[in-house]
């Protein structure tokens, strides 16, 4: 009896909690793909590394996943931040420059033609460009930080600045050429594997610092204070605008970091296309991870990380059941509406009166 | 008790029951209202009061019981419901959009229309017909609300909920805590002027004097249950006050015996000098002194410089004349951090805008000055958060079923500790009370008041502030006066409430 008792309290405690209904939408869509698609959830080992229709999705995922986890912290601080599309955009056109530089000269001797397409040169080490790339995306959020803490422009439109601008700076940098990126260790970020695939152990490291940065130190009380009331926080001598600093600088790094992932995907610096839109899917994985967009507070980093993978399971699924790429949006959009409707009030009371009367 | 004449009852509410998870808010509570009565709906924090008006407003929805209005059993579905039954509230937080003006405020989706648009004078010359027929008042009604005083915007909420519909019941949730005696008199006036006009009007306030001015009958509430509904006029306050605690107050003598006791001790040194220290449009140039175990009473009305006056001095503001010491340390640096760094901390006057994090546990709300205090890396353990937190459950009874609660979940009495818990927590030497006990109920006030008198004890120095002299006269060694954002006079020892009065008034 008691025994029983211990386990539908875990299990209450289970439901109400933030991982509960991004991973009951997940597996939702994993049945429809288990009973609709033959083989989705097979595995391939090739050279001891695994391949297979889930690490796809995961590998997929790890851009918006990234992202998703500087956006939590600034969503948890009341904040959203725009920009984080338009600065990987920059941290890719960063990264190029730095590792091929020539293409801004007119013309080049063809000696430095043949150059800069082998795949082993690269104009500054890999440990500088990646160091500076994430450096410059850093003093990007610091910037979003600047104006939302001290000067007090309401998040959205001081991110919309960068989100505009930064598209254009990305080009400012590159001379609006876009570079190709022939040097072969760079690839490795975005398309290599170890057993899994590289960027995945990002993710997990990146994950592994936020969640000591927020749950091993007072910062992330701190952030929750900070947006469920920022005057109540300030009153308790929390540096409520040193806090939103963070948090934004903190999504630009992550913001980078997405950037050198995306860039190294696709082998070159695109200053239009790449992280075209992402920002509005790191905001949705925070919102499917249960984060109130708009009322900051509570959060939970593993739930957005869950949300990345919800919204790239999607996507997957929809290719793989066969919807045309055309109707892809309008699918997810209805995902979206469901997913939501998850969330509000009404459905959640059902949920909890539901859980009472199991008890009673 | 009274028997009910079925003829004149507009509202019955019987049997009702509401739970929430891990509470049981309301047993079986009966209540009724009468045509032209006012009614006080009296009880403690957290007793069930503001629970049974969210039941018949359709807020909140009674797991069992029935309503009836005017015979009829209603089942009120939403506040707008309960509204277009004729049931209107005013809460005690204000309701309204404080960037809007105060006609568009009262006349929000009604404005009087020409030619397809919204004619602006009509709508300015209407809300300023309707604040002067119903509360006698004429202000601006052109300036954005926000720009008044609480006083006015509660006074716009009551024209507002009066004009809205033609109100058969009228709910007044704490309507006069923030007013000044002046404003009261005139709310009371269009109180009459109401129940004359046949409207029942259901009263929760915590003032028990303005209880014995206004009502017809009062109903007590205690842990959910009604303990029982009484005519006013029968009803001695001895009676009353023991009815809502459950137990008579001996407190309060008590208390006056500490407060010599502890006058005895207060030390020499001065812990905190203020000399001239004043911004400009906020405060006047102000000296205060304040020694170890004293506690200053700071007296005024409201719009007198109170809240200003320790604004300065928690660093909240930065002065620009004067200066400031903290334990003989010059403060250069004004900041909130900083003062509790100094050991100066403020429980500041709107709980529920500067005081708590609702989202927050108990727990996180009780360390959270004190991990502010220590930065970002010095993190407390766990281990060590929850026993800060249930040394100080224990220690200021707060009520509440775990630490682990989030803090909304409390009554607003229970709240307030948390708040003087989250202060206590980082041990410092001068407490600024902004009034502590306001909204709270007569038992949890006393538990208050004889907290600061015991932190005097312990050589702790403290500033009082509360809209009730008779608190502040009870609690403090020595009171200073503010009026129009001046200091006006300063007091020690046994004066008479009608000198401090005077100096008040600015006279």
């Amino acid at each position: 009896m008691m025994k029983q008792n211990k386990l539908s309290t875990s299990w209450r405690n289970f439901t109400e909690s933030k991982l509960f209904f991004p991973l009951l939408t997940l597996f939702i869509i994993l049945i429809v793909d288990l009973i609709t698609v033959p083989g989705f959830f097979s595995f391939q080992v090739r050279n001891g590394n695994l391949y297979g229709s889930l690490i796809d999705i995961l590998r997929n995922a790890s851009t918006v996943m990234l992202l998703a986890i500087g956006m939590t912290l600034v969503i948890a601080t009341g904040g959203v931040d725009l920009s984080v599309g338009a600065v990987m955009a920059i941290a890719a056109s960063v990264a190029a420059l730095l590792m091929n530089p020539y293409v801004l000269a007119k013309e080049l001797p063809p000696n430095l033609m043949q150059l800069i397409n082998d795949p082993h040169f690269t104009y500054q080490p890999l440990w500088i460009v990646i160091l500076v790339t994430l450096f410059v995306a850093t003093l990007c959020g610091l910037w979003n930080g600047l104006l939302v803490a001290y000067i007090r422009i309401q998040p959205m439109v001081a991110t919309l600045i960068l989100m505009i601008a930064g598209r254009g700076i990305a080009q400012l940098i590159t001379n609006g050429v876009r570079i190709q990126i022939f040097y072969e260790p760079y690839a490795f970020i975005g398309q290599g594997w170890m057993i899994l695939p590289f960027s995945l152990y990002l993710v997990v490291v990146v994950y592994a610092i936020a969640w000591v940065l927020t749950r091993r130190t007072a910062i992330g009380l701190f952030i929750e204070s900070v947006g469920i009331n920022f005057r109540s926080s300030f009153f308790s001598g929390i540096d409520e605008k040193k806090i939103k600093l963070l948090a934004y600088a903190f999504c630009g790094f992550c913001a980078g970091l997405a950037g050198l992932v995306a860039s190294s995907n696709i082998k070159t610096s695109d200053a239009f296309n790449l992280g075209m839109n992402l920002e509005l899917d790191a905001i949705l994985a925070v919102v499917i991870g249960g984060t109130v967009m708009g009322m900051g507070g509570r959060f939970s980093l593993l739930a957005s990380l869950i949300g990345a993978v919800v919204i790239q399971a999607i996507t997957t699924s929809m290719y793989a059941i066969g919807v045309p790429a055309f109707a892809l949006q309008a699918i997810k959009g209805v995902v979206v509406i469901l997913v939501i409707l998850l969330y509000s009030e009404q459905v959640q009371v059902f949920f909890r009166n539901l859980n009472l009367r199991k008890e009673a | 008790m009274t028997e009910n004449n079925v003829s004149n009852v507009l509202i019955s509410m019987q049997g009702i029951n509401k739970g929430f998870p891990g509470v049981q808010a309301l047993t079986n509570v009966d209540f009724d209202l009468r045509y032209g009565e006012i009614h006080a709906l009296m009880g403690g924090n957290g007793a069930g009061k503001s629970t049974l008006i969210k039941v018949l407003t359709g807020v909140e929805r009674p797991n069992s019981g029935k309503i009836f209005l005017e015979g009829q059993e209603v089942s009120v579905k939403s506040p707008q419901h309960a509204q277009s039954l004729g049931i209107s509230t005013v809460y005690q937080e204000v309701n309204l959009c404080p960037n809007l003006t105060v006609a568009e405020n009262i006349l929000i989706g009604r404005e009087p229309m020409k030619f397809g648009r919204i004619d602006w004078k009509e709508t300015n010359r209407q809300a300023r017909e309707i604040l002067l027929r119903i509360l006698g008042i004429d202000i601006d009604v052109d300036r954005p609300l926000g720009s008044y005083s609480v006083a006015i915007q509660q006074m716009v909420a009551i024209a507002r909920a009066l004009e809205i519909a033609s109100a058969k019941v009228l709910i007044l949730d704490e309507p006069t805590s923030s007013l000044s005696i002046n404003e009261t008199e005139q709310l009371f006036q269009v109180m009459r002027k109401l129940k004359g006009e046949n409207v029942g009007i259901i009263f929760i306030t915590h003032f028990i004097d303005q209880v014995y001015e206004i009502t017809d009958r009062i109903t007590v509430i205690r842990n959910g249950q009604r303990v029982g509904t009484f005519d006013t006029a029968t009803l001695s306050r001895m009676e009353l006050i023991t009815k809502m605690v459950g137990k008579s107050i001996t407190v309060l003598d008590e208390m006056s015996k500490i407060k010599v006791e502890t006058g005895k001790h207060i030390s020499k040194e001065l812990i905190l000098q203020a000399k001239e220290l004043g911004q400009a449009g906020a405060i006047e140039p102000i000296d205060l002194e304040l020694h170890s175990g004293e506690v200053l009473g700071l007296a005024g009305l409201m719009g007198s410089g109170r809240t200003e006056a320790v604004s300065l001095l928690f660093g909240l503001e930065t002065p620009d004349s004067g200066e400031l010491s903290i334990d003989g340390k010059k403060v250069e640096k004004f900041s909130p951090y900083e003062s509790i760094k100094r050991g100066l901390v403020l429980l500041p006057e709107d709980r529920k805008a500067t005081g708590i994090v609702d989202d927050l546990t108990v727990r996180e709300n009780i360390i959270l000055a004190l991990q502010a205090g220590l930065g970002w890396f010095k993190y407390l353990s766990l281990q060590k958060q929850y026993e800060i937190a249930d040394t100080y459950i224990k220690l200021l009874e707060i009520a509440t079923p775990s630490a682990d609660q989030p803090v909304k979940n409390l009554s607003g009495g229970n709240q307030q500790k948390v708040i003087l818990a989250r202060w206590l927590a980082t041990n410092p030497k001068v407490l600024i009370l902004d009034e502590p006990t306001r909204g709270i109920d007569v038992g949890t006030k006393a538990e208050i008041q004889k907290l600061v008198l015991s932190l005097a004890e312990e050589g702790k120095a403290c500033i009082f502030i509360s809209s009730e002299l008779e608190e502040v006269m009870r609690c403090s060694h020595r009171i200073a006066v503010l009026s129009d954002k001046k200091k006006v006079g300063e007091f020690s020892g046994d004066v008479d409430e009608h000198v401090i009065m005077q100096a008040m008034a600015g006279e």
